[in-house]
């Protein structure tokens, strides 16, 4: 059955890492009309930080003239998607980019679990990669107390 | 619930009977993380603690950049001889680091940290 949508929001800001509480912000306050519970909505928080820090780390390498846009989209059943699209390199193989602990940072200080908090947090996590093109990376949840 | 709009974080260091307590407040996330690797690892360095304790009660938020700034200071206090745990993580974080399966790496304890021993509670 085909969902409806109810309301939408796209943003768009540059790549840097001030702006990861920014998205968050905007993330939380958006998802807030889909009768999140409060565990819910730090979980989309979470998300949606692994995501952009995804994109200004790896997909642009730090450099903030990259631009990032976010598309909220909330339909009936309080259904949320949330894109998060970048210009960057891309990723080559999204499978490995996938696993648990894969990292291809060298100085140790990062954790190489974003991908996977992602998926344990959403109910679906779709990655387009191309390399360099851009990552386009799409989260979907179902909020609200299940009836 | 009871949330600021912008939050930054910051870290207290304090040297307690041998014991090196180190408190973050607010979010740690990629941004945040590399001002409060910097202070936390320059206490580290100059007291070469036995015992870390790594208090993040007052964590807000905290995503994957969280967990390679603990993971990061576990082994820095190893390296240097000593040993890191984590103390009382809130339910958000604590979620975070069962993802990751933090707990088969780093001791993660819920315990008071007497703070203010000159004004004990009544």
């Amino acid at each position: 059955m085909k969902k409806i949508l109810l309301n939408e929001c796209k943003c768009r800001f540059s790549a840097c890492s001030e702006n990861e509480s920014l998205a968050r912000t905007i993330a939380v306050s958006f998802v807030s009309q889909a009768s999140p519970t409060i565990s819910q909505l730090a979980d989309v928080k979470c998300a949606v930080s692994e995501a952009v820090t995804n994109s200004i780390v790896h997909g642009y390498a730090d450099n903030p003239a990259g631009v990032i846009e976010m598309d909220f989209r909330r339909y009936d059943e309080n259904f949320v998607t949330i894109t998060i699209r970048d210009k960057g390199v891309g990723i080559p193989d999204i499978d490995a980019a996938r696993q648990p602990l894969f990292t291809t940072d060298v100085t140790g200080e990062r954790s190489g679990m974003g991908f996977a908090i992602m998926e344990s947090l959403m109910d679906k996590v779709q990655v387009r990669s191309t390399v360099g093109k851009g990552t386009t990376v799409t989260l979907s949840i179902k909020l609200g107390v299940p009836t | 619930m009871n949330q600021k709009v912008m939050e930054g974080s910051d870290v207290r260091c304090e040297l307690v009977g041998g014991q090196l307590h180190i408190a973050i407040t607010g979010e740690i996330d990629h941004h945040n993380a590399r001002s409060l690797r910097a202070k936390i690892d320059e206490k580290l360095y100059f007291y070469r603690p036995k015992l870390a304790l790594l208090d993040v009660s007052e964590v807000s938020f905290m995503d994957s950049s969280g967990l390679g700034l603990i993971l990061g200071r576990f082994t820095l206090t190893r390296e240097l001889g000593g040993e890191l745990r984590v103390i009382n993580p809130s339910d958000s974080v604590g979620r975070i680091l069962d993802l990751a399966g933090t707990s088969r790496l780093i001791t993660i304890e819920k315990k008071e940290v007497k703070n203010h021993e000159e004004n004990p509670a009544q």
